[in-house]
């Protein structure tokens, strides 16, 4: 036996069977082309030369002996930063079906190291809970049989829009119509929103084609679809053009990027569809933003008005020397000053157990145009796994408690819900957004689901990918790299945009029309709901069925 | 689907003449009750003044609660005027626990405002249903408003019409309106039985509402005396256009804005789009998702029937001055009023509103599209 030491090994060496994924390599097929290790964007496969021993028998002179040739064929690294992450590149390039990441199903040693130098893991993507969740367990029982048929989702006209803003109860609403007086802004939006993605932890040619794609939705499939910037602004010419009106500008306790927004109210064409102040986020609640060095380029360090190649870490809450029910208030006021009290504004929060005291203060706030809850299925290009992980509250519970909270108080119509984190999880986004509308959400915020859809995105609830916070997204989504994210396309990307929502659309149609609706979104149409757990069924108050 | 059917003439008539006119439309419901609701009533043995009196409606399931019907209204100050006796043939009513149908005229309470009064009729009305209700439901009621005498019972239309003697001309009103009921969501419940009556308005419906819990939850949190129930889907059209006409005071016309918007495409060609979009948005809660007709009266016996949005359920109005009918098959007016020309039957359309005014000289349609005129504007 060979002596330990003679062996290079450390606490943190790795082999294959200790990685999440483990590359298949076919000899037989590889032509050497080369495109795999070209396309990996995390090195994880790399060409090598091997000795193959080749043993020799010759029977007739009796006599033993070997042979050996050299053979070139792709191996995997074992580093932790260079470990394998499933994305599948390879594959899908390969020409020839060569390659292939296959997902280890032993467990794997290698997530006890990935706290090299003591930096606790860090990560983009997704909580990683595979299983349906308990959206997706939902079904819209409640169909039309006998007295009115069920409808024709095909033929009949329907109303499936929301409003986002504050609306006054009607004899407000009529008192001061009467008089003149201010009545609060209100937009007609489509209900499935495009979440807070920001314009840096998105590629310049995903955010473009995002954009391409919404305002085809709206002006020529007659969608209003808006999307909402995340913390870091929006680009200038964006600012300053037609199409602000489609987008939710984010302010968070970073502020970066609001020099530039600010500069260019006086030239703005047209309001943004709505003001998002960010307290807080479903992937990592209590913590801020995160736009980590590897993603500050040229171009971000001038939107966010810092250097190039720093940590952009947000402070968990904004700055103030008050309570935070103060800051909320002085931050929604000061924004709707802003923009000429024509614009709606709105806080987001983290799914929470204190979401209602949120709501209860938003209530009596007459600025306030609604509230956003992202629950603990939520993405992010950047966050700590732990945080990730293990903190945060399902939005389903969360946001029907406050719901419930607004219909006792007669207030569910003033102040509208929005509900995110893990719409579309596991695809089925309609479903899931449709069952949150009639838990008592106005609409929906779609991220993790958008980028799958429109863009590509590879990230799963099994671990695969995962890597947004360091700029190296194999399909050039969330990638500040040049060489990387021209992989993308723009124009393929708003295609995928419209696709996504015009097939929504149909979707949204096709839940509807069985349960007779057709005139207005079934916002709190609760008696359409079952689930067959009757723990979830009590807590949701919507019916057990089995 | 339910059967509905409203006649409103200048000369009082029998209310046995619509239940005989609903047999047309039989094969619409199952037997599984009847509501009716009359209008400008007058007694064959009493002289009924609608300024001065109004009109208990209900029924005593037993002798106990017709006892503690008579002390309640005793102790609220309502001094008994008249006690309208059905001659009942019990043996044709399906329910046993009947003790009285009670139609009763009270003098009306003095020294009160018109809407301290419209309050105190509202409040003893629910007192006493919830007396009712905390006896085991021995105690049911209806109405308790000037000239308005409501009937409801479990069974087919024309049995109930003979069993209580609707055929011998003693009671007679000038605005009737039927319901006969298919059962379907919920159980038999006189309660649920159309039309719902609130304050003087009163609806009846066709088909079924799926936006129901949202609006109800809406309604209910509004805290409005007199919003409560629920009991059917379609009582939510009464308490609408009560809240519309009474708490949010606006014209008529709006009713229809409020239950069944404009698209957005359509109100920004219309003349007070902006206001109507503002309107549409604030009473978001209350747009309903029918297919429903809805038939509706109100205190002066104008007459009103809207259909929802998507226009699914048929009704129809027809007449001639001074005799109009409104029904859910042509078949019904027909047989509620025959000497019309039936070429001029309306069937109206998803954005009319249909008005029988109460002169009944023409019928009033309001579309949606229309301007408001510059009074109901103001």
């Amino acid at each position: 036996m060979v002596s330990v030491r003679s062996i290079y090994t450390q606490p943190s060496s790795l082999t294959y069977s200790d990685l999440p994924w483990i590359i298949q390599h076919r000899e037989d097929r590889c032509t050497l082309c080369g495109q795999c290790t070209a396309v990996c964007p995390k090195q994880a496969i790399y060409l090598t030369y091997r000795r193959q021993r080749l043993p020799k028998l010759d029977i007739l002179q009796k006599k033993r002996g070997n042979d050996y040739r050299h053979f070139v064929g792709i191996r995997q690294n074992t580093d932790i930063d260079k470990m394998c992450i499933g994305c599948g590149m390879c594959a899908s390039v390969c020409p020839n079906e060569a390659i292939s990441p296959v997902p280890n199903t032993n467990e794997h040693r290698s997530r006890f190291h990935m706290d090299q130098k003591g930096d606790a893991w860090k990560r983009g993507g997704r909580r990683n809970a595979p299983g349906k969740t308990i959206l997706d367990r939902i079904a819209f029982d409640r169909i039309s049989m006998l007295t009115d048929p069920a409808l024709d989702a095909g033929r009949h006209e329907f109303n499936i829009n929301t409003i986002l803003g504050r609306i006054l109860p009607p004899e407000e609403f009529l008192r001061r119509q009467a008089a003149g007086e201010w009545i609060p802004p209100t937009r007609e939006i489509f209900p499935f929103v495009i979440g807070s993605m920001s314009f840096g932890a998105l590629s310049p040619n995903m955010w473009l084609g995002l954009l391409q794609g919404v305002a085809y939705c709206n002006e020529v499939l007659g969608i209003p679809v808006v999307m909402a910037t995340g913390e870091g602004g929006c680009p200038p010419w964006v600012l300053r053009s037609p199409f602000l009106k489609y987008i939710i500008l984010q302010i968070a306790s970073g502020y970066f990027g609001w020099d530039e927004i600010i500069r260019a109210i006086p030239e703005m064409q047209c309001d943004p569809a709505a003001i998002e102040i960010k307290y807080g986020q479903g992937a990592k609640p209590g913590d801020g933003g995160l736009l980590m060095w590897f993603k500050v380029s040229k171009l971000i360090a001038r939107l966010r008005g810092v250097p190039e190649g720093v940590d952009l870490p947000s402070p968990p809450v904004h700055q103030t020397l008050y309570s935070i029910e103060e800051s909320v208030m002085k931050m929604i006021q000061t924004l709707s000053m802003a923009f000429g009290f024509r614009v709606p504004v709105y806080p987001k929060i983290s799914g929470s157990t204190s979401a209602k005291s949120v709501l209860n203060n938003l209530v009596r706030n007459p600025y306030a145009s609604g509230l956003l809850i992202d629950g603990i299925d939520g993405g992010t290009g950047a966050a700590y796994n732990v945080s990730m992980d293990a903190t945060g509250h399902p939005i389903a519970s969360n946001l029907r408690e406050c719901y419930l909270d607004l219909v006792a108080q007669g207030r569910q119509n003033e102040i509208p819900l929005f509900a995110a984190g893990g719409v579309g999880k596991n695809g089925n986004v309609t479903q899931n957004g449709m069952a949150l509308i009639m838990l008592g959400a106005s609409g929906v915020h779609i991220g993790k689901y958008i980028m799958q859809a429109a863009a590509g995105c590879l990230g799963n609830e099994l671990g695969r990918c995962n890597i947004c916070n360091v700029g190296l997204c194999p399909k050039g989504i969330t990638s500040q790299n040049p060489k990387l994210y021209r992989r993308l396309d723009p124009d393929d990307v708003a295609q995928r945009v419209a696709d996504t929502f015009s097939s929504i659309r149909t979707e949204m149609k096709k839940i509807m029309a069985p349960l007779g609706r057709s005139q207005s979104l079934p916002i709190g149409m609760s008696d359409a709901l079952g689930i067959d757990d009757a723990d979830a069924a009590e807590k949701l108050g919507i019916k057990y069925i089995c | 689907m339910c059967r509905l059917a409203l006649k409103t003439a200048d000369i009082p008539f029998s209310p046995y003449e619509v239940l005989t006119g609903m047999e047309a439309m039989q094969e619409g419901y199952d037997g599984s009750g009847l509501g009716l609701l009359l209008r400008g009533v007058s007694f064959e043995d009493f002289k009924y003044k609608k300024e001065e009196q109004v009109i208990l409606s209900g029924i005593a399931h037993t002798e106990a609660a017709a006892k503690r019907l008579h002390k309640i209204m005793d102790e609220r100050g309502f001094e008994q005027e008249y006690d309208h006796c059905f001659k009942v043939k019990p043996e044709l009513i399906e329910a046993k626990d009947r003790f009285q149908y009670i139609v009763r005229v009270y003098k009306k309470p003095q020294g009160l405002s018109q809407v301290e009064l419209e309050d105190r009729l509202m409040q003893t009305r629910l007192f006493l249903r919830k007396d009712g209700e905390a006896h085991g439901g021995d105690l049911t009621a209806f109405s308790l408003w000037p000239d308005v005498v409501m009937i409801k019972e479990v069974g087919w239309p024309l049995d109930i019409g003979n069993a209580l003697g609707l055929d011998d001309g003693r009671i007679k009103a000038r605005v009737v309106m039927a319901q006969g009921r298919q059962n379907t969501n919920y159980g038999i419940n006189l309660y649920a039985c159309h039309p719902f009556f609130i304050q003087g308005i009163a609806t009846m419906t066709n088909g079924e509402n799926t936006a129901f819990v949202p609006i109800k939850e809406w309604l209910l949190g509004k805290n409005i005396p007199g919003y409560m129930g629920y009991q059917s889907d379609s009582e939510v059209f009464a308490h609408i256009l009560h809240y519309v006409t009474k708490k949010l005071n606006l014209p008529l016309a709006c009713y229809k804005h409020i239950i069944t918007p404009l698209k957005t495409e359509e109100l920004n060609a219309h003349p007070q789009g902006e206001f109507l979009k503002g309107l549409r948005t604030a009473c978001r809660r209350l747009i309903i998702d029918g297919p429903n007709a809805v038939i509706g009266t109100l205190p002066d016996e104008s007459c009103l029937l809207v259909m929802d949005q998507k226009k699914l359920r048929p009704a129809t109005v027809g007449g001639r001055p001074g005799a109009w009918a409104i029904a859910s098959e042509m078949c019904g007016v027909e047989a509620l009023i025959p000497d019309r020309d039936p070429s001029l039957d309306f069937q109206p359309m998803r954005e009319h509103t249909v008005i029988i005014p109460p002169d009944r000289k023409e019928l009033l349609i309001w579309s949606q599209f229309d301007q408001f005129t510059l009074s109901q504007a103001a």
